[in-house]
Protein backbone atom coordinates (compact mmCIF):
# COMPACT_ATOMS: atom_id res chain seq x y z
CA UNK A 1 0.00 0.00 0.00
CA UNK A 2 3.24 2.64 0.57
CA UNK A 3 3.79 2.60 -3.08
CA UNK A 4 -0.13 3.36 -4.11
CA UNK A 5 -1.89 6.86 -4.13
CA UNK A 6 -5.39 7.10 -2.98
CA UNK A 7 -7.62 7.59 -5.82
CA UNK A 8 -9.10 10.81 -4.18
CA UNK A 9 -5.86 12.67 -4.40
CA UNK A 10 -5.78 15.71 -6.60
CA UNK A 11 -3.02 14.10 -8.70
CA UNK A 12 -2.95 17.33 -10.35
CA UNK A 13 -1.77 19.05 -6.74
CA UNK A 14 1.15 16.91 -6.64
CA UNK A 15 4.31 16.71 -5.18
CA UNK A 16 2.34 18.58 -2.18
CA UNK A 17 3.47 21.94 -0.85
CA UNK A 18 4.40 20.24 3.04
CA UNK A 19 7.71 19.81 4.31
CA UNK A 20 10.04 16.64 3.28
CA UNK A 21 8.40 13.97 5.85
CA UNK A 22 5.77 16.00 7.29
CA UNK A 23 3.22 14.01 9.45
CA UNK A 24 -0.28 15.87 7.27
CA UNK A 25 0.72 14.04 4.17
CA UNK A 26 0.62 10.32 5.98
CA UNK A 27 -2.77 11.44 7.63
CA UNK A 28 -4.29 12.46 4.63
CA UNK A 29 -3.07 9.40 2.47
CA UNK A 30 -4.85 7.27 5.12
CA UNK A 31 -7.63 9.80 4.88
CA UNK A 32 -7.45 8.87 1.25
CA UNK A 33 -7.83 5.13 1.37
CA UNK A 34 -10.32 5.81 3.99
CA UNK A 35 -12.71 7.96 1.44
CA UNK A 36 -11.63 4.96 -1.20
CA UNK A 37 -12.41 2.27 0.75
CA UNK A 38 -16.14 3.59 1.91
CA UNK A 39 -16.53 4.75 -2.25
CA UNK A 40 -17.16 8.26 -0.58
CA UNK A 41 -15.48 10.56 -3.05
CA UNK A 42 -18.36 12.04 -4.49
CA UNK A 43 -19.96 12.58 -1.18
CA UNK A 44 -17.44 14.19 0.62
CA UNK A 45 -17.36 17.88 1.43
CA UNK A 46 -13.56 18.85 3.30
CA UNK A 47 -13.27 21.97 5.14
CA UNK A 48 -9.40 22.93 5.87
CA UNK A 49 -8.24 25.50 8.50
CA UNK A 50 -5.21 27.61 8.51
CA UNK A 51 -1.51 26.97 9.54
CA UNK A 52 0.38 23.86 7.59
CA UNK A 53 -3.68 22.53 7.38
CA UNK A 54 -4.68 24.94 4.94
CA UNK A 55 -1.35 23.52 2.20
CA UNK A 56 -4.48 20.37 2.02
CA UNK A 57 -6.62 23.20 -0.04
CA UNK A 58 -6.61 21.34 -2.95
CA UNK A 59 -5.15 18.21 -2.05
CA UNK A 60 -7.76 16.09 -2.32
CA UNK A 61 -10.20 15.42 -5.23
CA UNK A 62 -12.75 16.85 -3.20
CA UNK A 63 -14.82 20.27 -2.76
CA UNK A 64 -13.23 21.53 -0.70
CA UNK A 65 -12.81 25.26 1.25
CA UNK A 66 -9.96 26.96 3.15
CA UNK A 67 -11.40 29.30 5.96
CA UNK A 68 -10.04 31.19 8.96
CA UNK A 69 -8.38 30.11 12.39
CA UNK A 70 -10.47 27.52 14.51
CA UNK A 71 -13.67 28.51 12.02
CA UNK A 72 -13.68 24.89 9.53
CA UNK A 73 -16.06 23.51 12.10
CA UNK A 74 -18.86 26.23 12.62
CA UNK A 75 -18.48 26.58 8.84
CA UNK A 76 -18.68 22.65 8.21
CA UNK A 77 -21.72 22.63 10.58
CA UNK A 78 -23.17 25.40 8.60
CA UNK A 79 -22.53 23.66 5.60
CA UNK A 80 -23.74 20.29 6.65
CA UNK A 81 -27.18 21.61 7.66
CA UNK A 82 -28.08 23.24 4.41
CA UNK A 83 -26.43 20.08 2.46
CA UNK A 84 -27.37 17.33 4.46
CA UNK A 85 -26.49 14.30 2.24
CA UNK A 86 -23.09 15.66 2.06
CA UNK A 87 -20.23 14.54 4.86
CA UNK A 88 -18.43 16.95 5.69
CA UNK A 89 -15.12 16.96 7.46
CA UNK A 90 -13.26 19.50 8.93
CA UNK A 91 -9.61 19.26 9.02
CA UNK A 92 -7.60 21.36 11.45
CA UNK A 93 -4.29 21.60 13.42
CA UNK A 94 -3.81 21.20 17.35
CA UNK A 95 -4.12 25.01 17.06
CA UNK A 96 -6.84 24.93 15.83
CA UNK A 97 -8.85 22.45 17.46
CA UNK A 98 -7.52 23.52 21.22
CA UNK A 99 -6.71 26.54 21.30
CA UNK A 100 -8.78 29.34 18.95
CA UNK A 101 -11.82 27.34 18.14
CA UNK A 102 -11.89 24.85 21.37
CA UNK A 103 -15.22 26.74 21.80
CA UNK A 104 -16.73 26.14 18.36
CA UNK A 105 -15.71 21.78 18.75
CA UNK A 106 -16.85 21.64 22.35
CA UNK A 107 -20.44 23.14 21.00
CA UNK A 108 -20.77 20.92 18.08
CA UNK A 109 -19.87 17.87 20.01
CA UNK A 110 -22.49 18.90 22.27
CA UNK A 111 -25.29 19.39 19.82
CA UNK A 112 -24.10 16.41 18.25
CA UNK A 113 -23.76 18.28 15.09
CA UNK A 114 -23.14 15.53 12.04
CA UNK A 115 -19.82 16.34 10.98
CA UNK A 116 -16.24 14.64 11.47
CA UNK A 117 -13.43 16.90 12.92
CA UNK A 118 -9.43 15.66 12.42
CA UNK A 119 -7.34 17.37 14.37
CA UNK A 120 -3.63 16.99 13.21
CA UNK A 121 -1.62 16.95 16.67
CA UNK A 122 1.74 17.94 16.22
CA UNK A 123 2.79 19.51 19.36
CA UNK A 124 3.66 22.80 17.82
CA UNK A 125 2.42 25.79 15.46
CA UNK A 126 4.12 24.43 12.65
CA UNK A 127 3.61 26.59 10.16
CA UNK A 128 4.72 30.01 12.39
CA UNK A 129 8.11 28.26 13.52
CA UNK A 130 7.59 25.64 16.23
CA UNK A 131 5.81 27.68 18.84
CA UNK A 132 4.42 25.82 22.10
CA UNK A 133 1.13 24.62 21.44
CA UNK A 134 -0.87 23.33 24.31
CA UNK A 135 -0.37 19.75 23.47
CA UNK A 136 3.16 20.25 23.45
CA UNK A 137 5.06 18.31 26.45
CA UNK A 138 6.38 19.90 29.34
CA UNK A 139 10.50 20.38 29.28
CA UNK A 140 9.92 20.48 25.35
CA UNK A 141 12.13 23.70 24.30
CA UNK A 142 10.57 25.85 21.21
CA UNK A 143 10.81 29.30 20.30
CA UNK A 144 8.27 30.57 22.87
CA UNK A 145 9.47 27.73 25.03
CA UNK A 146 13.58 28.03 25.19
CA UNK A 147 14.06 27.54 28.51
CA UNK A 148 11.75 24.49 27.81
CA UNK A 149 7.72 24.35 28.12
CA UNK A 150 6.85 24.94 32.06
CA UNK A 151 4.75 21.81 33.71
CA UNK A 152 3.06 25.11 35.15
CA UNK A 153 1.35 25.19 32.13
CA UNK A 154 -0.04 21.88 32.15
CA UNK A 155 1.19 18.43 31.54
CA UNK A 156 -0.43 18.02 27.83
CA UNK A 157 -3.70 18.98 26.30
CA UNK A 158 -5.88 16.02 26.11
CA UNK A 159 -8.45 17.50 23.42
CA UNK A 160 -10.43 14.15 22.93
CA UNK A 161 -10.55 13.37 26.58
CA UNK A 162 -12.38 16.85 27.05
CA UNK A 163 -14.71 17.00 24.26
CA UNK A 164 -15.62 13.20 25.78
CA UNK A 165 -17.06 14.96 28.94
CA UNK A 166 -19.84 16.82 26.93
CA UNK A 167 -20.24 15.26 23.45
CA UNK A 168 -23.20 13.55 22.53
CA UNK A 169 -22.79 9.73 24.09
CA UNK A 170 -23.11 8.68 20.26
CA UNK A 171 -20.78 10.78 19.42
CA UNK A 172 -17.31 8.91 17.73
CA UNK A 173 -14.26 10.28 19.50
CA UNK A 174 -10.74 8.93 18.73
CA UNK A 175 -7.48 9.33 19.12
CA UNK A 176 -4.89 7.64 16.74
CA UNK A 177 -1.19 8.42 15.17
CA UNK A 178 0.36 8.72 11.75
CA UNK A 179 3.26 6.41 13.02
CA UNK A 180 0.05 3.61 13.42
CA UNK A 181 -1.13 3.58 9.36
CA UNK A 182 -3.58 0.78 9.61
CA UNK A 183 -4.85 1.49 13.00
CA UNK A 184 -5.28 5.76 11.56
CA UNK A 185 -7.07 4.25 8.87
CA UNK A 186 -9.80 2.35 10.81
CA UNK A 187 -10.43 5.34 13.10
CA UNK A 188 -10.68 8.03 10.18
CA UNK A 189 -13.47 4.97 8.81
CA UNK A 190 -15.12 4.49 11.47
CA UNK A 191 -15.68 8.46 11.91
CA UNK A 192 -16.56 9.22 8.59
CA UNK A 193 -19.45 6.00 8.84
CA UNK A 194 -20.20 7.68 12.47
CA UNK A 195 -21.68 10.57 10.33
CA UNK A 196 -22.55 9.02 7.23
CA UNK A 197 -24.61 6.00 8.65
CA UNK A 198 -25.60 7.71 12.55
CA UNK A 199 -25.84 11.40 11.66
CA UNK A 200 -23.35 11.57 14.75
CA UNK A 201 -20.47 13.88 15.86
CA UNK A 202 -17.22 12.56 15.43
CA UNK A 203 -13.75 13.67 16.25
CA UNK A 204 -10.07 11.67 15.17
CA UNK A 205 -7.07 13.08 17.00
CA UNK A 206 -4.34 12.20 14.93
CA UNK A 207 -0.38 11.91 16.93
CA UNK A 208 1.58 13.60 14.04
CA UNK A 209 5.09 14.49 13.62
CA UNK A 210 7.10 17.88 12.31
CA UNK A 211 10.36 16.65 11.59
CA UNK A 212 11.15 20.49 10.48
CA UNK A 213 10.50 22.31 13.32
CA UNK A 214 11.09 19.73 16.03
CA UNK A 215 14.77 19.21 13.91
CA UNK A 216 14.74 15.06 13.89
CA UNK A 217 15.10 12.90 11.10
CA UNK A 218 12.76 9.94 9.66
CA UNK A 219 13.51 7.53 12.64
CA UNK A 220 13.70 10.24 15.46
CA UNK A 221 10.68 11.73 14.58
CA UNK A 222 8.52 8.52 14.88
CA UNK A 223 10.01 7.26 17.77
CA UNK A 224 8.80 10.39 19.40
CA UNK A 225 4.90 10.02 17.78
CA UNK A 226 5.53 6.75 19.50
CA UNK A 227 6.80 8.29 23.19
CA UNK A 228 3.64 10.96 22.71
CA UNK A 229 1.67 7.63 22.84
CA UNK A 230 2.41 7.64 27.03
CA UNK A 231 0.76 11.00 27.18
CA UNK A 232 -1.89 10.53 24.31
CA UNK A 233 -3.13 7.15 24.34
CA UNK A 234 -3.98 6.07 21.19
CA UNK A 235 -8.00 4.45 20.84
CA UNK A 236 -11.17 4.92 20.50
CA UNK A 237 -11.72 7.28 23.33
CA UNK A 238 -15.22 6.49 25.80
CA UNK B 1 -55.16 44.43 -1.94
CA UNK B 2 -52.02 45.10 -0.43
CA UNK B 3 -51.03 43.23 2.74
CA UNK B 4 -50.79 46.02 5.58
CA UNK B 5 -49.78 44.91 9.04
CA UNK B 6 -48.85 46.55 12.35
CA UNK B 7 -45.50 45.36 12.87
CA UNK B 8 -42.05 46.53 14.62
CA UNK B 9 -38.93 46.84 12.44
CA UNK B 10 -37.38 43.37 13.62
CA UNK B 11 -40.54 41.91 12.72
CA UNK B 12 -40.23 43.47 9.09
CA UNK B 13 -36.77 42.44 8.97
CA UNK B 14 -37.88 38.46 9.86
CA UNK B 15 -40.43 38.72 6.99
CA UNK B 16 -38.52 40.26 4.56
CA UNK B 17 -35.81 37.38 5.06
CA UNK B 18 -38.93 34.90 4.90
CA UNK B 19 -40.12 36.68 2.01
CA UNK B 20 -36.92 36.95 -0.07
CA UNK B 21 -36.39 33.33 0.18
CA UNK B 22 -33.81 32.65 3.06
CA UNK B 23 -33.62 29.30 4.39
CA UNK B 24 -31.93 29.31 7.77
CA UNK B 25 -30.55 31.90 10.37
CA UNK B 26 -27.47 31.47 12.52
CA UNK B 27 -27.25 33.90 15.69
CA UNK B 28 -26.56 34.89 19.07
CA UNK B 29 -28.95 37.02 21.38
CA UNK B 30 -28.17 40.57 21.45
CA UNK B 31 -29.91 43.28 22.06
CA UNK B 32 -31.43 44.82 20.19
CA UNK B 33 -31.74 42.40 17.31
CA UNK B 34 -32.49 39.78 19.46
CA UNK B 35 -36.60 39.67 18.09
CA UNK B 36 -35.00 38.81 14.76
CA UNK B 37 -33.30 36.05 16.23
CA UNK B 38 -36.68 34.74 18.49
CA UNK B 39 -38.96 35.71 15.25
CA UNK B 40 -37.38 33.47 12.65
CA UNK B 41 -37.55 30.20 15.39
CA UNK B 42 -41.05 31.01 15.28
CA UNK B 43 -41.08 30.74 11.83
CA UNK B 44 -38.97 27.57 11.60
CA UNK B 45 -41.05 26.03 14.64
CA UNK B 46 -43.88 25.74 12.18
CA UNK B 47 -42.30 25.85 8.25
CA UNK B 48 -40.19 22.62 8.19
CA UNK B 49 -38.42 24.20 4.99
CA UNK B 50 -36.52 26.92 7.52
CA UNK B 51 -33.59 25.68 9.45
CA UNK B 52 -31.78 27.88 12.53
CA UNK B 53 -28.94 27.94 14.58
CA UNK B 54 -28.60 29.12 17.77
CA UNK B 55 -24.77 29.48 18.31
CA UNK B 56 -22.19 29.59 20.53
CA UNK B 57 -21.08 32.76 19.54
CA UNK B 58 -21.80 35.40 16.87
CA UNK B 59 -18.15 34.11 14.87
CA UNK B 60 -19.76 30.48 14.86
CA UNK B 61 -22.81 32.05 13.55
CA UNK B 62 -20.97 34.10 11.14
CA UNK B 63 -19.62 30.80 9.36
CA UNK B 64 -22.17 28.99 9.64
CA UNK B 65 -23.85 31.34 7.41
CA UNK B 66 -21.11 31.07 4.75
CA UNK B 67 -21.18 27.17 5.58
CA UNK B 68 -24.92 27.02 4.22
CA UNK B 69 -24.07 29.81 1.80
CA UNK B 70 -21.44 27.33 -0.02
CA UNK B 71 -24.09 24.51 0.41
CA UNK B 72 -26.68 26.73 -2.07
CA UNK B 73 -28.77 28.21 0.72
CA UNK B 74 -29.69 31.72 1.67
CA UNK B 75 -28.45 32.22 5.20
CA UNK B 76 -28.29 35.14 7.03
CA UNK B 77 -27.55 36.35 10.71
CA UNK B 78 -28.64 39.30 13.18
CA UNK B 79 -26.42 41.12 15.38
CA UNK B 80 -25.66 44.58 17.26
CA UNK B 81 -22.48 46.27 18.41
CA UNK B 82 -20.06 43.65 19.71
CA UNK B 83 -21.82 40.94 18.17
CA UNK B 84 -21.50 42.85 14.86
CA UNK B 85 -17.39 43.38 15.82
CA UNK B 86 -16.90 39.16 15.91
CA UNK B 87 -18.98 38.70 12.79
CA UNK B 88 -15.66 41.08 11.41
CA UNK B 89 -14.05 37.73 10.74
CA UNK B 90 -16.12 35.31 8.53
CA UNK B 91 -17.02 38.84 6.64
CA UNK B 92 -13.41 39.34 5.75
CA UNK B 93 -13.74 35.71 4.72
CA UNK B 94 -16.67 36.31 2.70
CA UNK B 95 -15.82 39.42 1.01
CA UNK B 96 -12.36 38.41 0.07
CA UNK B 97 -13.81 34.85 -1.23
CA UNK B 98 -17.29 36.58 -2.73
CA UNK B 99 -19.76 34.90 -0.71
CA UNK B 100 -23.17 36.12 -0.47
CA UNK B 101 -23.00 37.03 3.55
CA UNK B 102 -26.36 38.75 5.10
CA UNK B 103 -26.36 40.54 7.95
CA UNK B 104 -29.01 42.83 9.30
CA UNK B 105 -27.11 44.50 11.89
CA UNK B 106 -29.20 46.82 14.78
CA UNK B 107 -26.96 49.76 16.13
CA UNK B 108 -26.34 50.26 19.32
CA UNK B 109 -24.06 52.63 21.33
CA UNK B 110 -20.07 52.22 22.18
CA UNK B 111 -18.23 48.40 23.21
CA UNK B 112 -19.42 46.18 25.66
CA UNK B 113 -23.06 46.49 26.81
CA UNK B 114 -22.75 50.05 26.09
CA UNK B 115 -25.90 51.59 25.73
CA UNK B 116 -28.47 48.87 24.08
CA UNK B 117 -30.81 50.42 21.59
CA UNK B 118 -29.15 53.38 19.45
CA UNK B 119 -26.12 54.57 17.80
CA UNK B 120 -25.30 55.39 14.10
CA UNK B 121 -21.57 54.45 15.24
CA UNK B 122 -21.67 51.08 13.80
CA UNK B 123 -21.36 52.33 9.61
CA UNK B 124 -17.58 52.31 9.52
CA UNK B 125 -17.45 48.68 11.00
CA UNK B 126 -20.18 47.38 8.16
CA UNK B 127 -18.09 49.38 5.45
CA UNK B 128 -14.64 49.22 6.47
CA UNK B 129 -14.34 46.47 9.41
CA UNK B 130 -12.84 44.00 8.14
CA UNK B 131 -9.15 43.58 6.45
CA UNK B 132 -9.49 44.00 2.81
CA UNK B 133 -10.75 46.65 0.61
CA UNK B 134 -14.24 46.73 2.00
CA UNK B 135 -15.89 45.77 -0.78
CA UNK B 136 -19.41 45.57 0.85
CA UNK B 137 -23.16 46.46 0.53
CA UNK B 138 -24.72 48.69 3.37
CA UNK B 139 -28.00 49.40 2.82
CA UNK B 140 -29.55 52.31 5.89
CA UNK B 141 -32.83 51.75 6.85
CA UNK B 142 -34.94 54.48 7.61
CA UNK B 143 -38.63 52.90 8.67
CA UNK B 144 -39.75 49.93 9.48
CA UNK B 145 -41.49 49.44 5.62
CA UNK B 146 -37.95 50.00 5.03
CA UNK B 147 -36.14 47.41 6.94
CA UNK B 148 -38.76 44.62 5.20
CA UNK B 149 -38.03 46.00 1.53
CA UNK B 150 -34.11 46.46 2.39
CA UNK B 151 -34.25 42.95 3.83
CA UNK B 152 -35.56 41.31 0.71
CA UNK B 153 -33.32 43.45 -1.20
CA UNK B 154 -30.16 42.90 0.44
CA UNK B 155 -30.33 39.46 -0.66
CA UNK B 156 -30.98 39.83 -4.16
CA UNK B 157 -27.57 42.47 -4.51
CA UNK B 158 -25.80 39.58 -2.29
CA UNK B 159 -26.58 36.52 -4.32
CA UNK B 160 -26.99 38.72 -7.68
CA UNK B 161 -23.56 40.84 -7.02
CA UNK B 162 -21.55 38.58 -4.40
CA UNK B 163 -20.55 40.75 -2.23
CA UNK B 164 -21.27 40.66 1.60
CA UNK B 165 -24.24 42.63 2.55
CA UNK B 166 -25.60 44.56 5.42
CA UNK B 167 -28.80 46.35 6.41
CA UNK B 168 -28.05 48.73 9.28
CA UNK B 169 -30.89 49.42 11.74
CA UNK B 170 -31.03 50.29 15.31
CA UNK B 171 -32.71 49.61 18.15
CA UNK B 172 -35.74 51.64 17.87
CA UNK B 173 -36.13 51.02 14.62
CA UNK B 174 -36.14 47.74 15.36
CA UNK B 175 -38.50 47.69 18.44
CA UNK B 176 -40.77 50.68 17.19
CA UNK B 177 -44.22 49.09 15.72
CA UNK B 178 -45.61 51.03 12.21
CA UNK B 179 -48.16 50.30 9.94
CA UNK B 180 -46.51 48.36 7.00
CA UNK B 181 -48.18 47.88 3.29
CA UNK B 182 -46.03 45.10 1.91
CA UNK B 183 -45.44 46.32 -1.89
CA UNK B 184 -45.00 43.20 -4.46
CA UNK B 185 -41.19 42.85 -4.68
CA UNK B 186 -39.71 42.13 -7.75
CA UNK B 187 -38.45 37.94 -7.42
CA UNK B 188 -35.83 37.40 -5.46
CA UNK B 189 -32.39 36.49 -6.91
CA UNK B 190 -31.96 32.59 -7.10
CA UNK B 191 -29.50 31.16 -4.81
CA UNK B 192 -27.23 27.86 -6.10
CA UNK B 193 -24.84 26.08 -4.32
CA UNK B 194 -21.19 27.59 -4.54
CA UNK B 195 -18.70 25.19 -3.58
CA UNK B 196 -19.60 22.31 -5.68
CA UNK B 197 -22.23 23.42 -8.16
CA UNK B 198 -20.36 22.62 -11.54
CA UNK B 199 -20.46 18.48 -10.17
CA UNK B 200 -16.89 18.27 -9.85
CA UNK B 201 -14.09 19.35 -7.06
CA UNK B 202 -14.12 22.64 -6.89
CA UNK B 203 -11.22 24.58 -4.26
CA UNK B 204 -11.83 27.45 -2.58
CA UNK B 205 -9.10 29.31 -0.68
CA UNK B 206 -8.00 32.93 0.80
CA UNK B 207 -4.41 31.05 1.35
CA UNK B 208 -2.13 32.55 -1.63
CA UNK B 209 1.73 31.54 -2.04
CA UNK B 210 2.45 34.40 -4.36
CA UNK B 211 1.13 38.27 -3.62
CA UNK B 212 0.84 38.71 -7.35
CA UNK B 213 -2.15 35.68 -7.25
CA UNK B 214 -4.02 37.83 -4.55
CA UNK B 215 -3.22 41.14 -6.07
CA UNK B 216 -5.12 39.86 -9.11
CA UNK B 217 -7.95 38.29 -7.30
CA UNK B 218 -8.50 41.72 -5.69
CA UNK B 219 -8.25 43.64 -9.49
CA UNK B 220 -10.90 41.23 -10.95
CA UNK B 221 -13.16 41.89 -7.38
CA UNK B 222 -12.23 45.79 -8.03
CA UNK B 223 -13.12 45.66 -11.49
CA UNK B 224 -17.14 43.62 -10.79
CA UNK B 225 -17.31 46.34 -7.95
CA UNK B 226 -16.60 49.94 -9.81
CA UNK B 227 -18.82 47.72 -12.99
CA UNK B 228 -21.72 47.23 -10.81
CA UNK B 229 -21.30 50.47 -8.49
CA UNK B 230 -24.19 52.43 -10.33
CA UNK B 231 -26.45 49.70 -10.27
CA UNK B 232 -26.65 49.03 -6.53
CA UNK B 233 -26.49 52.47 -5.72
CA UNK B 234 -29.54 54.00 -3.90
CA UNK B 235 -30.61 56.93 -2.48
CA UNK B 236 -33.87 59.14 -2.03
CA UNK B 237 -33.90 63.01 -2.31
CA UNK B 238 -36.95 65.22 -0.75
CA UNK B 239 -37.99 68.90 -1.01
CA UNK B 240 -34.40 69.39 -3.10
CA UNK B 241 -35.71 71.11 -6.14
CA UNK B 242 -35.69 75.01 -5.20
CA UNK B 243 -33.49 73.91 -1.81
CA UNK B 244 -31.03 76.42 -0.62
CA UNK B 245 -30.14 74.50 2.42
CA UNK B 246 -29.66 70.40 2.44
CA UNK B 247 -29.65 68.32 5.05
CA UNK B 248 -27.45 64.92 4.86
CA UNK B 249 -28.72 62.00 7.05
CA UNK B 250 -29.54 58.12 6.73
CA UNK B 251 -31.50 55.62 9.05
CA UNK B 252 -33.87 57.00 11.71
CA UNK B 253 -31.85 60.17 12.19
CA UNK B 254 -33.69 60.67 8.27
CA UNK B 255 -36.81 60.19 9.29
CA UNK B 256 -36.65 62.72 11.82
CA UNK B 257 -34.74 65.21 9.26
CA UNK B 258 -37.37 64.82 7.07
CA UNK B 259 -40.05 65.86 9.78
CA UNK B 260 -38.08 68.31 10.29
CA UNK B 261 -37.79 69.50 6.47
CA UNK B 262 -41.29 69.68 6.31
CA UNK B 263 -42.09 72.10 8.94
CA UNK B 264 -39.06 74.25 8.03
CA UNK B 265 -40.79 74.28 4.77
CA UNK B 266 -44.03 75.81 6.40
CA UNK B 267 -41.91 78.68 7.47
CA UNK B 268 -40.73 78.96 4.54
CA UNK B 269 -37.36 77.78 4.82
CA UNK B 270 -36.20 76.12 1.51
CA UNK B 271 -34.49 73.27 2.73
CA UNK B 272 -34.10 69.82 1.69
CA UNK B 273 -32.85 66.28 2.42
CA UNK B 274 -30.33 63.82 0.79
CA UNK B 275 -30.58 60.41 2.18
CA UNK B 276 -28.39 57.58 1.18
CA UNK B 277 -29.99 54.50 1.33
CA UNK B 278 -26.69 52.60 0.28
CA UNK B 279 -23.97 53.69 2.67
CA UNK B 280 -21.48 51.77 0.71
CA UNK B 281 -21.34 52.00 -2.33
CA UNK B 282 -22.87 55.87 -2.11
CA UNK B 283 -24.56 57.54 -4.34
CA UNK B 284 -22.20 60.32 -4.70
CA UNK B 285 -23.32 61.63 -8.10
CA UNK B 286 -26.64 62.93 -7.53
CA UNK B 287 -25.46 63.92 -4.45
CA UNK B 288 -23.24 66.49 -6.38
CA UNK B 289 -25.66 67.16 -8.94
CA UNK B 290 -28.08 68.19 -5.61
CA UNK B 291 -25.26 70.02 -3.43
CA UNK B 292 -24.32 72.54 -6.59
CA UNK B 293 -27.34 74.59 -6.21
CA UNK B 294 -27.55 75.11 -2.44
CA UNK B 295 -25.39 77.37 -0.06
CA UNK B 296 -25.29 74.98 2.99
CA UNK B 297 -25.33 71.31 3.77
CA UNK B 298 -25.89 69.55 7.11
CA UNK B 299 -24.58 66.75 8.13
CA UNK B 300 -26.53 65.26 10.77
CA UNK B 301 -25.81 61.49 12.39
CA UNK B 302 -25.80 60.11 15.75
CA UNK B 303 -21.80 59.35 15.23
CA UNK B 304 -18.82 61.65 15.49
CA UNK B 305 -17.79 61.96 11.95
CA UNK B 306 -18.66 58.36 10.28
CA UNK B 307 -21.12 59.63 7.37
CA UNK B 308 -19.84 62.94 7.55
CA UNK B 309 -16.05 61.44 6.10
CA UNK B 310 -18.22 59.69 3.42
CA UNK B 311 -19.91 62.57 2.17
CA UNK B 312 -17.02 64.92 2.20
CA UNK B 313 -15.16 62.53 0.49
CA UNK B 314 -17.50 62.42 -2.05
CA UNK B 315 -17.90 66.30 -2.73
CA UNK B 316 -13.72 66.68 -2.54
CA UNK B 317 -12.16 67.92 -5.75
CA UNK B 318 -15.74 68.78 -7.29
CA UNK B 319 -16.61 72.53 -7.63
CA UNK B 320 -19.07 72.77 -4.87
CA UNK B 321 -19.26 75.84 -2.76
CA UNK B 322 -21.62 74.76 -0.13
CA UNK B 323 -20.45 75.23 3.09
CA UNK B 324 -20.38 72.36 5.29
CA UNK B 325 -21.88 71.60 8.62
CA UNK B 326 -21.01 68.43 10.45
CA UNK B 327 -23.81 68.25 13.77
CA UNK B 328 -23.03 65.09 15.70
CA UNK B 329 -24.46 63.29 18.39
CA UNK B 330 -22.50 60.57 19.16
CA UNK B 331 -24.98 57.73 20.17
CA UNK B 332 -27.64 60.28 20.85
CA UNK B 333 -30.97 60.91 18.45
CA UNK B 334 -32.24 63.68 17.36
CA UNK B 335 -36.10 65.22 17.38
CA UNK B 336 -36.99 66.81 14.30
CA UNK B 337 -37.08 70.14 16.53
CA UNK B 338 -33.67 69.58 17.62
CA UNK B 339 -32.53 69.60 13.69
CA UNK B 340 -34.29 72.56 13.05
CA UNK B 341 -32.91 74.43 16.50
CA UNK B 342 -29.22 72.89 15.19
CA UNK B 343 -30.10 73.99 11.64
CA UNK B 344 -30.93 77.64 12.71
CA UNK B 345 -28.32 78.03 15.00
CA UNK B 346 -25.80 77.44 12.63
CA UNK B 347 -27.65 79.60 9.98
CA UNK B 348 -28.51 82.54 12.11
Amino acid sequence: MLNVIPKSWNVKSKPDLFCPGCGHGMALKQLGFAIDGLGLQKEIILGVDIGCSLLAWNFLDVPTVQTHHGRTTPLMVGYKMSAPKRIAIAYMGDGAAWGIGLQNIIHAAYRNNPVTVIVINNENFAMTGGQASYTTLPGTVTPTSPLGKSSELGSGFKGPELVRQIANKNAFIARSTVANPIHLLTMLKKAILSQKESNNFALVEVLSICPTNWKTGAKASLDIAVEMEKTYPIGEVK
Amino acid sequence: MPERLFITGNEAAVRGAVDAGAKIMFGYPITPATEILEGWITKASVDKNLQYLQSEDEIAAGFGVLGSILAGAKAFTASAGIGHVLLQDPIAMAENMRLPFVGIMMQRGGPSTGTVNFSQQEVDLAIHGGNGDSFRIVYSASTVEEMYELVIKAFSSAWKYRFPTFVLGDGYLGKMKSTVTFKKMLKPVESRPILSGSGGSTWLRNCFSKEADLNQLLRHHIADWTKNKSKIVESESFHIDDARYLIVAHGLVASAAKESVLKMRTDRIRIGLFRPITLNPFDGEYLRKIAKGVKRIFIIESAYNQLGRIVRSELAGYDIKAKISQISKPAEGFTADEIIAEVKKHNA
